[in-house]
């Protein structure tokens, strides 16, 4: 095993409470209607390219990709198209999505190879792995959800040395990437082969958080065992820090580099997939599968049977919630994703997408907010910040709304972990001033950019 | 001693008359000449500087005025909201173009009794980031988030939230109609409008131009785009805004008739006479009365905030 490596600056480390770690994948059966956003991915959504009262077979292609950051979406089910309507999602805004009666037998489209035999053949060339991707529209499935191909397209000029797989997954409580590592083991280390041949490199890194020794020594001991076929693939194990899966903490832990400000982390020559993003490359360069369904970790201190799912995307997440034993009474909170970066939602029958790692249930006592007060310029905010920011300052101008303030300040620079607020002893919001801040600055770039 | 002190003393002051000299030219050559009518026109206005002119400030606007004036004989189009422009006409020699007193307009009826909470907010008290977190509170995705940020950017303390409807309520004494609060508003649901004639005004208080079937699930006094008031309006004032209603300022003649038929209660009428009362009908515009609705679907109550893990161990 490699010697254990970290980021260096600020981190925070919460309760782990990985609950449903040995719970394996089950897989979830799809209700009779299903509800399938159109808007899956950041940026714009796809186009629908279905009519009311036309029959899709699961894995048609029922949405185009419009505009550069942007993904397909496909029919995760065989079944009539009922209406193409609005849906509430999770933050009870109404969304374009397609709604589709199925069928209790999946018809696969055309070209999908339904199989669970391992293939190692890979046909593709570089770009047309990319086009693969592209075309099954597969996006960052830790939650960000960018359009992957856009990450694997290596502008020119640059050179990729490294492909990092994010495996850290620093958020509390979620499990659905730790279960995906040992239940595919093989198929996910194919994937790590394909991006690496995508992107034009001999050397991929794996990197694993130190409490999921399991899955370490379950990678070290395949590569061992298949020297020949997964050469150049390393595991690297990473110290339990949050938050030590976010792109850039994993390339300064890593390689020991840092991504120039404002800039993206090709510059540095590496480019970081997530777990569950290499595991639907492999399916849809092996196999022609397009992205329709993901691993969802539903869990929670009360909740009686928190487990992963093998969800396809338009199941409402009440339903999950119900396999999971249902809504304990002392829930007050229901968050999409991860305690640290997730966001409570409004409904409980929002349709699961590609960005929804996890469902977490919060009980009153972990959730509840506590009395806010003055800030004391402690500068812990400052010590635990992994950016190197000054999210005290930060959340003071983002309140008096002085954008230039924000923007000398590296305001854009934040990835939103949420240390700084766990850290706080004055309980003050600080991320949501710092997001509003944000947003603003950004905006003022933008428009000054277009100028 | 002395002789030092003296030439000190001739060189500083012949240094200081040559100086002096070429200042004088230098002044002389790049003067720039200003209107002293700006001087006196700005003067007449409020000098609060909030740009509700349009302008960047009350100087800016004084300029304007002047070189209008000049150009074509009117200062038509420019006005100060707080101010008559009488005066600011009569310091340069004019009577002043049209200008209409404007206020405040907010376009949303759901309060905590027309919209009841479905979820609990705890966050930043920032409407313009709330808004891109989740829908409100209420559920309406249009509707006033309540979090007061028209509140905090009033220039003239003319807005406050009401606690009891969790709306803003405008204060027609105070405002004086400049638009900066409409700007801030994430949802646009703040609109300036004419105050109207005898301060009469009629206006749809709801900004939602979802279909009815969307608007029905959340709010009970929300438009639904049922078009009875477009039907009724005897002077076309009325435009569909998707499935919103629409009354155009300029064309209405506030005769109320469009608040009697809205089965809604949104279409809202300000300061008309109190309806006789055997005319109920009259009364649900005037006064649009709280209508408790039995709710479709409740929803669980969920606790909407960022949330941190118990605070246990830091690194």
């Amino acid at each position: 095993m490699n010697p254990i490596k970290t980021f260096k600056k600020g981190g925070v480390h919460p309760e782990e409470n990985k609950l449903s770690a040995d719970k394996p994948i089950q897989d979830f059966p799809m209700p009779k209607q299903i509800i399938v956003p159109l808007g899956q991915c950041l940026g714009a959504p796809a186009e629908c390219i279905v009519n009311k009262g036309d029959r899709v077979l699961t894995g048609q292609l029922i949405g185009t990709a419009k505009g550069f950051v942007s993904a397909n979406v496909h029919s995760p089910a065989t079944g009539t198209v009922a209406k193409v309507d609005v849906v509430m999602d999770h933050t009870g805004y109404y969304k374009p999505a397609v709604f589709i009666d199925r069928e209790e037998q999946d018809e696969w489209a055309d070209g999908i190879l339904v199989t669970d035999e391992l293939l190692t053949d890979i046909k593709l060339d570089s770009k047309q792995i990319i086009d693969k991707v592209k075309e099954c529209g597969i996006v960052g499935m830790g939650g960000a959800t960018f359009p992957t191909h856009i990450k694997m397209m290596v502008p020119e000029g640059k050179k990729a040395e490294y492909v990092i797989i994010n495996a850290a997954e620093c958020e509390p409580y979620l499990t659905c990437d730790y279960r995906l590592l040992l239940e595919k083991t093989q198929e996910f280390l194919m994937g790590v082969k394909i991006v690496m041949k995508g992107v034009g490199t001999e050397k991929g890194i794996i990197g694993i958080e130190t409490n999921k020794m399991k899955a370490i020594e379950l990678l070290d001991k395949t590569i061992n065992e298949h020297k020949d076929l997964y050469a150049g693939i390393e595991v690297q194990p990473l110290k339990t820090k949050y938050p030590q899966g976010g792109e850039k903490q994993i390339i300064k832990a890593i390689t020991g580099r840092e991504v120039p400000s404002g800039k993206l982390p090709i510059e540095t020559g590496c480019v970081v997939v997530n777990v569950a993003s290499t595991y639907a490359i492999y399916e849809a360069v092996q196999k022609n599968k397009p992205l329709i369904e993901r691993i969802v970790t539903v869990t929670g201190k009360s909740v009686k049977n928190p487990g992963n799912f093998r969800v396809r995307f338009g199941t409402p997440a009440d339903l999950l919630i119900e396999a999971a034993g249902g809504l304990p009474e002392d829930i007050t909170d229901v968050i999409n994703g991860g305690p640290m970066m997730g966001k409570s939602v409004s409904v409980t029958n929002f349709p699961c997408m590609k960005g929804t790692s996890g469902i977490l249930l919060m009980t009153l006592k972990e959730a509840q907010d506590r009395r806010q007060t003055n800030c004391i310029r402690c500068g812990r905010c400052a010590i635990a910040c992994p950016m190197g920011l000054q999210p005290f300052l930060l959340h003071k101008v983002a309140k008096q709304n002085d954008f230039d303030e924000t923007e000398k300040n590296h305001i854009m620079d934040c990835i939103e972990c949420g240390s700084c607020e766990f850290t706080c002893p004055a309980n003050i919001p600080l991320l949501d001033y710092i997001r509003y801040g944000k947003a603003k600055t950004g905006a003022i770039i933008r428009a000054r950019n277009q100028k | 001693m002395s002789n030092t002190l003296l030439i000190s003393l001739a060189v500083l002051g012949i240094l200081g008359g040559v100086l002096a000299v070429v200042l004088y030219f230098v002044a002389q050559k790049f003067k720039v000449e200003e209107n002293p009518l700006i001087d006196e026109a700005e003067a007449c206005l409020p000098g609060a500087n909030c740009g509700g002119c349009g302008f960047a400030g009350c100087r800016a606007l004084a300029e304007a005025c002047v070189k209008q004036a000049a150009e074509k004989g009117n200062i038509d189009g420019l006005a100060c909201p707080g101010t008559d422009m009488g005066k600011v006409a009569a310091v340069l020699g004019l009577t002043a173009g049209t200008f209409e007193p404007k206020i405040a307009v907010v376009r949303c009826n759901g309060s905590c009794q027309n919209s009841p909470a479905k979820v609990h907010y705890e966050g930043a008290d920032i409407c313009a980031f709330a808004s891109t977190l989740y829908a409100g509170k209420g559920g309406c995705s249009k509707g006033c988030l309540g979090l007061g940020d028209c509140v905090k950017k009033c220039n003239f303390g003319a807005l406050h939230i009401d606690k009891e409807t969790g709306l803003p309520v405008v204060d027609p004494d105070k405002c004086v109609g400049c638009g900066v609060c409409a700007k801030t508003c994430p949802r646009g649901i703040i609109e300036i409008r004419p105050r109207g004639k005898k301060d009469r005004r009629v206006y749809v208080c709801c900004s939602n131009t979802d279909k009815g079937a969307l608007v029905v699930k959340n709010c009970s006094v929300g438009c639904i785009g049922c078009q009875k008031c477009l039907k009724e309006c005897p002077f076309e004032a009325i435009e569909m805004r998707g499935n919103l209603a629409y009354i155009d300022p300029a064309k209405c003649k506030a005769c109320g008739k469009c608040a009697k038929v809205c089965p809604r209660g949104s279409i809202h009428t300000v300061n008309f006479p109190a309806p006789k009362a055997e005319d109920p009908k009259a009364l649900q515009g005037a006064e649009p009365a709280v209508k408790p609705q039995p709710q479709p679907e409740a929803k669980p109550v969920e606790v909407k905030t960022e949330v941190k893990p118990e605070n246990t161990v830091t690194a």
